[in-house]
């Protein structure tokens, strides 16, 4: 597996894929790591098989060509018949955009090289579902495992760069040095397999449902295979992780778990809410990963969550 | 931004206070300013039965709003010019149980809804159908002695502000009650921030900037089998006689948090603005942007820009500077000869709107929102008016302009798509 550069068809827009190998780590944290919850215990072995994970996570660049419709108006304006794109294209084109905002949805942070933010899980997933139509390869959210396995970056301290927050500047967007804003992607250190921002900036939505007593169910020494709680009809809670420039250090660790909830989109004053836009959750974004191999029960996996329920 | 704070104390991250406070009675700050009003009608511990005209996605959260806001509020009627809105409406609202009691006899279709819904037993209307119509529904409403939640804008021109303007001396007279939604005077933010402009913090303000500028938003092309009206009703927000364009829909916001601050109104607009990106005939003949430079009668000067365009940057903020310092109003940051910046709870201001207006209605406490509501509204009319003319407008101009938006009769079938004003040529009228 090497890395690639992937451009969003009929765009200029690239991203960066960055291999994970295979491989067995432990997931959760020990009971007294300093900073911890109850929902990252007890700890246990994880199998995960490998992927490629984005290199930084998912911006506006990338995000708008989904929401603003932006690969189907330059075709439009290029004067090319949308009837006669290839089935793929055309299939791509027929994915639901999402529903514009009433509101800067940048909340004044720009758009260029910025995470994109207070996007919903449902969102997110069905961004990785248009890029899988558009390229013809697999992309989706990471599960939970996977995104702890890639966080640790074969390392078993609270942080991928050690055990204190000492230095979590060099490698972090969070409470102390953002400025109370997220920042562009790519401008601490990466960590040691080569992934940028994945403590700090914007915490990271992973497909999981979150379940605080998720970790009891597994078995201590026995590494169950990519584990998964596969997300349903329900619009919360998922997990996000990682922390953001919103976090003290200890939201930051590898083994940090954030649970969504209603709260994120509180400020919606229209019935029905919306299922593409938060209103407060201006420290969640997204990255993407695409499987080697998918498993056999996130194989088609959409999005189930609906406007009216 | 003054970096002050930050080196003083450990910014607060803001997730610790995700959590809303409880929508209190935030009356004292709104009871302040209208000591000089006549009680409301008081009604005690009854139960607030309401009356929901225009069953949207935002009179749907209205609804829902109000009933969350206080105990003993019901919904008892409803009325839309869509019935596939009613029930969608009803659908969703219908999850909150024994508060919602809309029997089919109590639900309204058609253009004659509004009068329905106001013949029934109903004490408290929201109106939320699109701009065109507030003015006739607020009328209709006073005239029919109930307390009132009336969402902006208040009206799409000169003759409907006049229009509600007029109903409030009779509103007042009979004791009602009227709460408007432009809601960030009633969310704690922005409640302490202007406390603080108004205590004189920045000395005094001689320059606002106010912008709404954002992506697009919906829009519905017109189906099969849909007449003029039925297509023009759909897609509301493209046709400046029942949207007012959203320099009034939309930025009437921002602009009101400068007349907040300002404590009147401009009375001089001069402007422009266009239909530069959004073109095609779905977008019926609304422009999708404006800048427009207000005039406020003891000099000071407001810059508004507001957009509805893709791929562009983007701002929904208010700034305001006086002799003494610097305010970032959607920041809750004051920065000067005396720095501060909220960092308190926020409570839900969708509901504490309905929250202040209930709990004045009970008291018997005088609550009307109205005048400021339709001076900000006309504010926006104002600008409008310029950038649709390209001439400088003053606010006498403005408001009694013979402009009456409103199709010569409401009713399913033809109705011309209104031309794209013109500046140079589109007489101010």
């Amino acid at each position: 597996m090497k890395p690639y550069v992937e451009t969003i068809p009929g765009t200029d827009v690239k991203f960066e894929m960055v291999p994970i190998p295979g491989g067995t780590f432990k997931m959760g944290s020990p009971a007294n790591e300093p900073g911890r919850s109850d929902d990252e215990g007890p700890a246990h072995l994880v199998a995960i098989r490998p992927f490629w994970m984005g290199k930084y996570e998912v911006t506006w660049d990338e995000y708008d060509i989904l929401a603003f419709s932006k690969d189907i108006y330059k075709m439009q304006e290029q004067g090319v018949n949308l009837a006669q794109q290839s089935e793929t294209e055309k299939a791509a084109d027929a994915v639901t955009r999402p529903t514009p905002p009433y509101t800067d949805e940048t909340f004044g942070f720009g758009r260029k090289r910025q995470p994109v933010i207070n996007i919903t899980h449902h969102a997110a997933m069905e961004y990785g579902y248009w890029l899988s139509v558009k390229t013809g390869k697999t992309y989706r959210l990471p599960t939970e495992a996977e995104w702890e396995y890639a966080c640790r970056a074969g390392t078993q301290t609270a942080y991928s760069f050690g055990d204190s927050a000492a230095k979590p500047g060099d490698y972090a967007w969070y409470l102390d040095n953002s400025t109370a804003r997220p920042h562009p992607v790519g401008q601490k250190q990466p960590n040691p397999w080569g992934l940028y921002d994945m403590h700090g900036n914007v915490a990271e939505w992973c497909l999981d449902r979150y379940d605080k007593d998720f970790y009891s169910t597994f078995k201590p020494d026995l590494p169950a295979i990519s584990p998964v709680l596969v997300p349903g009809k329900e619009k919360f809670p998922h997990v996000a992780r990682g922390g953001s420039w919103d976090d003290k250090a200890a939201r930051l660790r590898c083994a940090a778990r954030l649970a969504s909830s209603e709260d994120w989109i509180l400020q919606d004053p229209q019935r029905p809410q919306s299922i593409w836009w938060l209103t407060d959750a201006l420290f969640v974004g997204f990255r993407i990963v695409r499987p080697l191999e998918e498993k056999e029960d996130l194989k088609g996996l959409r999005s189930q969550v609906k406007k009216y329920d | 931004m003054s970096k002050q704070n930050e080196t003083e104390k450990p910014r607060p991250s803001r997730r610790d206070f995700l959590k809303r406070s409880a929508a209190a009675a935030v009356g004292g700050a709104i009871a302040s300013r209208l000591g000089e009003l006549p009680p409301v009608r008081a009604a005690g511990s009854d139960m607030i039965k309401v009356g929901l005209i225009g069953c949207g996605q935002r009179g749907t959260g209205a609804a829902e709003d109000a009933i969350k806001a206080a105990h003993g509020v019901k919904l008892v009627a409803m009325g839309d010019v869509f019935k596939d809105h009613l029930d969608a409406s009803l659908e969703i609202l219908k999850k909150l149980g024994d508060k919602v009691d809309v029997p089919p006899e109590r639900q309204f279709v058609g253009f004659g809804a509004f009068e329905k819904v106001l013949a029934s037993d109903v004490n408290y209307v929201i109106l939320a159908t699109p701009p065109g119509f507030r003015p006739w529904h607020l009328k209709a409403a006073v005239e029919a002695g109930k307390h009132i939640f009336a969402e902006k804008p208040f009206a799409v021109d000169g003759s409907g502000i006049r229009t509600v303007l007029q109903v409030n001396e009779e509103a007042k007279a009979k004791g009602l009650a009227i709460g408007v939604g432009t809601q960030r005077r009633h969310q704690t933010g922005y409640l302490e921030t202007l406390k603080r402009i108004h205590d004189g913090d920045l000395g005094q303000i001689f320059a606002a900037r106010v912008y709404w500028n954002q992506g697009p938003i919906w829009v519905h092309e017109k189906k099969e089998g849909w007449s003029d009206m039925e297509w023009q009703l759909r897609n509301w927000y493209y046709f400046t006689w029942v949207c007012g364009d959203h320099i009034v829909e939309q930025h009437i916001h921002n602009l009101d948090v400068a007349n907040w601050a300002l404590g009147t109104h401009p009375i001089r607009a001069v402007g422009m603005g266009g239909r530069q990106v959004r073109t095609d005939p779905v977008y019926g003949n609304i422009y999708d942007h404006f800048a427009i430079d207000y005039e406020y009668e003891n000099g000071a000067r407001m810059m508004s820009m507001c957009r509805q365009i893709p791929g562009c940057e983007n701002s929904v903020s208010e700034a305001l500077s006086g002799t003494k310092g610097f305010c970032q109003v959607n920041k809750y940051t004051l920065t000067g000869e005396k720095s501060w910046q909220y960092s308190g709870k926020n409570n839900l201001p969708y509901v504490q709107e309905h929250t202040d207006l209930i709990a004045a209605i009970r008291a018997g406490k005088p609550y009307n929102e109205l005048k400021e509501c339709a001076e900000s509204t006309l504010t926006a009319i104002m600008g409008r008016m310029a950038a649709y003319t390209g001439q400088a407008v003053t606010w006498d101009q403005a408001l009694n302009s013979e402009e009456n938006l409103m199709p010569a009769k409401l009713e399913w079938g033809a109705l011309a798509v209104a031309p794209v004003a013109m500046p140079g040529k589109t007489k101010l009228v």
